[in-house]
């Protein structure tokens, strides 16, 4: 892999992260990070939908009228979405029922928009599909990290198994209730692009 | 009766579009600088919600669910579309922005120069397909309620927006650390404000 499409790959995890820095794609992170389970499948269909409906808009870029480009980039999405949501169903029907209607909503989660607009309207299907995955990935990562501090504080279990020792539940500890609201998703992703752009001060803005 | 009232209540104040489920953040949070333009997006999001929810409905009800089709005549009896649900209601949703946005222009060029932009855009806000989207997974009974969760649902995502962008005008004085500013202080404040939803959880209708 050459070291352009390295770039493109590795971007989107920090510097050009699609949830903290470009602000897309909210909806679906903050709804399904209760439990880290959802989370994981979440961040997988998000890849799948994301890296193949750029790489089919790609194919198609120079044959879509432009006033019409977003009903056929809606229709590839859909489709791509339906696919998924049946094979959810069909292997993993418990957590096709957690995530209830997030599956279907990322047929309009911008990330997947926004980058069918941004990249993959003008540039070849390869790097499209590349910069489909980075951003997948990008996304995922941030839902991965708030679920599980989500999961761990507010009911001490990882993936469904118990990490906090029943010895300090008999101690005293409790589990924090707040960590389970929707409250604590928003306050969460707050925090984390307060750290990356304490870190990062190129991301900081102006007004 | 009753029960309208107690959907649209639910939908304004329980089941708060962005506070409980999320939906439509992302131009919650891009368009939310100034009042007068949060405004202008709420109104666009309410019109289009009261017009594609119902419709959704009756594609959902005569066309989609197994058996929908029957009155089609007895080969159709157990056809079941319910899989194509997720195009059909985006399609429906493109189609009526498209022609609201039309519609709009033609008869008040006014309120079409105020929502401007916002209109094309809400296409792909995730608060519309997301209220027809729970309008299936509910199973309202009838049309009124199904009316009444459309209206619901898009004033209270007005409600959100109009009452963040007062708080952001008002921020515009403050001292907010600068790796804060922007984007942190925005989430950080939405979730405070769902903190103060969160009092109407109690709320038994």
């Amino acid at each position: 892999m050459s070291g352009k499409n390295f770039k493109m790959l590795s971007n989107p995890f920090n510097l050009q992260n699609p949830v903290t820095v470009q602000i897309l794609g909210i909806c679906s992170a903050l709804a399904v990070t209760v439990k880290l389970k959802p989370a994981i499948v979440m961040g997988l269909s998000v890849i799948v939908v994301t890296a193949f409906s750029n790489l089919v808009i790609s194919w198609m870029r120079n044959s879509i009228p432009p006033r019409i480009r977003i009903i056929v980039q809606l229709v590839v999405v859909a489709t791509m979405v339906i696919l998924v949501d049946q094979v959810l169903r069909a292997f993993v029907y418990d957590v096709s029922k957690q995530l209830s209607v997030y599956v279907g909503l990322i047929i309009t989660n911008c990330i997947i928009m926004g980058r069918l607009e941004a990249f993959a309207m003008g540039n070849k299907p390869w790097p499209s599909f590349i910069d489909g995955i980075g951003n997948g990935i990008g996304y995922a990562v941030i839902l991965i990290v708030v679920a599980t501090v989500r999961e761990l504080f507010g009911s001490g279990t990882l993936l469904g198994f118990k990490i906090v020792p029943q010895a300090f539940f008999d101690a005293g500890y409790v589990n924090n209730g707040m960590m389970i609201m929707p409250t604590m998703a928003l306050i969460l992703v707050g925090v984390i692009i307060w750290i990356q752009r304490s870190y990062f001060k190129q991301l900081n803005e102006k007004e | 009766m009753q029960e309208i009232i107690n959907i649209f209540v639910r939908s304004v104040f329980i089941d708060n579009m962005i506070f409980a489920f999320f939906l439509g953040m992302c131009s919650y949070l891009a368009v939310s600088k100034t009042v007068k333009t949060s405004i202008g997006l709420g109104i666009a999001v309410v019109f289009v919600q009261v017009i594609t929810v119902p419709v959704n409905y009756l594609l959902l009800k005569y066309v989609m669910k197994p058996g929908a089709l029957s009155w089609l005549g007895e080969t159709f009896q157990g056809v079941d579309l319910s899989f194509l649900s997720f195009m059909v209601f985006i399609a429906t949703i493109a189609a009526m922005v498209q022609l609201v946005e039309m519609i709009v222009e033609k008869f008040s060029p006014a309120l079409y120069n105020s929502l401007g932009i916002f209109l094309p855009l809400i296409a792909v806000n995730c608060a519309i397909l997301g209220g027809s989207l729970f309008m299936e997974q509910r199973e309202y009974e009838n049309i009124g309620q199904v009316l009444s969760w459309g209206l619901g649902s898009g004033f209270g995502w007005m409600l959100a927006i109009v009452s963040l962008a007062a708080i952001r005008e008002k921020m515009k004085y403050n001292q907010i650390p600068p790796a804060l500013k922007g984007m942190g202080i925005t989430f950080i404040v939405t979730g405070l404000m769902s903190i103060a939803f969160m009092s109407f959880l109690g709320i038994k209708i």
